[in-house]
């Protein structure tokens, strides 16, 4: 993370991810469908989408800074803000809540240090966020921690999960 | 199979019938398993026999509305010179559902044969998956199958050797459930907003990048090679109730049972036997008190009501509900249906992505109102208003995610009503004087 104005952008599309975005043009008619594409290449090298990554991905992708920001904004899974170096998502909806994914929302946010949902730890390593539906309603409660997804969570299970992510 | 379970003697595994197994998962292990000879077999066939193929099994679709696949398939444009394209949904976002899942983290190429076949009786240039971003592995798995589906020829310029094009690209969702609806899902791929478009024109006349487009779920299209396969007639007698409900269908059962998981049942099988013998019925003690059968967005019925439903498309609408996805939410004697109600009128509040007013508005003051009567603050006229609302969501917008938020609520209050008497009743006294 740098503070704005201070360091100059480092172009996210150079070498690999140059080449992994160039992978994805002949995959669609058009340019600006490699759009979600291209901003989970961003979000994947950089762990989230800053506006001077928008304005990259625009200028690739022959499109203005505001429709970037403006479907950016439409998927929750792109982070708008820089988040802790582990991702927590854990869901509450109805099938889950009803088999106690409250309870391990809560033990998530407390053994995690965030101390609100939403909210990043004070030494960056986690933010945990409450999500919708994770479509896998038989286990609960499903977690994702960064791109693993960790099924039947109890609220006793969460110090063992946490201590594998440094 | 109940995945994680054994498949259960009641069980009709077709699709499931290598849940479990990773080498099901690797191209030598799908084609031991005698996958791809539905694909040539398909290869030498004109595109409209498969159709008429798939019209005579009777498969409808598995992804909620129970579309018959073949006659969607018979409206894509013949000879029209332009590209067609195939979108397989594999959003699944609809609470309640995960069977989708398990097609593709145990057989990507069963899903990939039926996109693969499809994409020949419609004609279509490229098939899209959209799998939605949340599912890390189904989509590695998915993207490692179709890398060796191309290695291997199955697809590429000269798919299986039959000098035919078949091509296939995955897209990942980034967070969405209306991405799940067909015109917010072309959206999507086209590197737009996720907003429903209004219809008409549909799909097969303009849909994805402006072309002729079939969707179809990922269940439907995975049965397709069983079909080829076997034989139209043979499809068409797996049926227990109703010639219109025929093939079988996974049901993804979670809440209160006691072995949650996917079943594979053959259309019309007793609901009640679902719940209690494939799923071991509810936990110790405890006694059942709602089922919301086909994924949260369908009505919920009564103990009454699943007592002699079979589980099939006509027989879910006369005992109260639908089939929809197939994701059975089943509730027992501890729940509060208010405050469930309230969560997922809270989920679609969520998700509504806020184009229509009275889905925009509808979701969040239905929330808010719930949330109310939650807290002690309710009045009795909060019901007539609840309903009302819902009326004012129902059929009124561009898409059905906001008669999807009103259906608990109006079922909910029909059917549940001491659930929401005993809320009322709990008001603090400082409301009821008015203060
Ligand atoms: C809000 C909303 C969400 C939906 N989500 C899904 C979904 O996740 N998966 C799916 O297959 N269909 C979903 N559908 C239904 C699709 O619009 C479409 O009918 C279906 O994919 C067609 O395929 P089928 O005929 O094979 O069922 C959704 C519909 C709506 C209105
Ligand atoms: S409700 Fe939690 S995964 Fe579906």
């Amino acid at each position: 993370m740098t503070a704005h104005g201070t360091t100059p952008h480092q172009p996210i599309f150079a070498g690999d991810v140059l080449a992994k975005l160039e992978a994805l043009y002949p995959k669609y008619p058009d340019k600006r469908s490699v759009l979600l594409p291209a901003l989970w290449l961003v979000q994947e090298a950089r762990g989230w989408v800053s506006d001077d990554a928008v304005r990259e991905v625009a200028e690739r992708l022959d499109l203005t800074p505001s429709y970037v920001r403006g479907v950016l904004t439409f998927y929750t899974m792109y982070h708008k803000h820089p988040v802790g170096r582990h991702f927590i998502q854990v869901c509450t909806t109805s099938p889950c809540g009803m088999c106690g994914a409250e309870d391990v929302a809560r033990t998530l946010v407390e053994h995690s240090g965030c101390g609100d949902l939403g909210a990043t730890s004070p030494d960056g390593r986690f933010t945990v966020i409450e999500v919708e539906c994770l479509g896998a309603c038989g286990f609960p409660t499903p977690i994702l921690i960064d791109d693993d997804f960790i099924e039947s969570v109890t609220p006793e299970r969460v110090p063992e999960l946490l201590a594998r992510y440094p | 199979m109940g995945y994680p379970h054994p498949i259960h003697p009641r069980e009709t595994p077709v699709l499931s019938q290598h849940f479990g197994q990773a080498a099901a998962r690797t191209y030598t292990g799908w084609v031991e398993r005698g996958g791809y000879q539905a694909l040539r077999k398909a290869i030498g066939m004109a595109p409209d026999d498969i159709i008429a193929e798939v019209k005579a099994s009777g498969l409808r679709g598995r992804g909620g509305a129970g579309f018959p696949t073949g006659l969607k398939w018979s409206f894509m444009p013949k000879d029209d010179g332009k590209p067609h394209y195939l979108c397989c949904n594999a959003d699944e976002s609809e609470p309640g559902t995960f069977k989708d899942r398990e097609v593709m983290r145990w057989t990507p190429h069963a899903l990939i044969e039926g996109c693969a076949i499809a994409q020949l009786a419609i004609r279509a240039d490229v098939t899209y998956i959209y799998i939605r971003g949340e599912f890390t592995e189904p989509y590695h798995v998915m993207q490692r199958a179709l890398a060796e589906a191309y290695a291997e020829g199955v697809l590429g310029a000269n798919a299986l050797g039959s000098g035919k094009r078949i091509d296939m690209v995955i897209h990942r969702g980034a967070g969405a459930y209306i991405c799940g609806e067909e015109t917010a899902m072309m959206n999507s791929i086209e590197g737009r907003r996720g907003n429903p478009r209004i219809k008409p024109p549909f799909p097969a006349v303009a849909g994805l990048f402006g072309q002729p487009t079939t969707i179809n779920n990922v269940e439907t299209l995975a049965a397709v090679p069983a079909i080829i396969n076997r034989g139209a007639a043979w499809y068409a007698g797996l049926s227990l109730s109703s010639p219109k409900s025929t093939g079988t269908k996974l049901i993804s059962v979670c809440g209160h049972v006691q072995r949650p998981g996917t079943y594979e049942i053959t259309l019309g099988f007793p609901m009640k036997d679902l719940i209690y013998d494939l799923c071991g019925g509810m936990r110790p003690g405890r006694t059942l008190k709602a089922v919301i059968p086909g994924g949260s967005s369908v009505p919920i019925m009564t103990p009454d009501e699943v007592e002699a439903c079979p589980t099939d498309y006509e027989g879910i609408v006369a005992h109260g509900s639908m089939l929809g996805s197939g994701g059975m939410i089943v509730m027992d004697d501890s729940t509060d249906l208010v405050y469930q109600i309230m969560r997922l009128a809270r989920f679609y509040a969520h998700e509504s992505c806020a184009q229509c007013t009275n889905c925009r508005e509808g979701t969040a003051w239905t929330t808010r109102i719930l949330e109310r009567m939650l807290a002690g603050e309710g009045k009795q006229s909060d019901l007539d208003l609840l309903l009302d609302l819902s009326d004012q969501m129902t059929g009124k917008t561009i898409c059905v995610l906001s008669d999807s938020c009103a259906a608990p609520v109006v079922s909910g209050i029909h059917k549940f009503r001491a659930d929401f008497d005993a809320c009322l009743s709990r008001v603090r006294p400082a409301v009821m004087a008015g203060v």
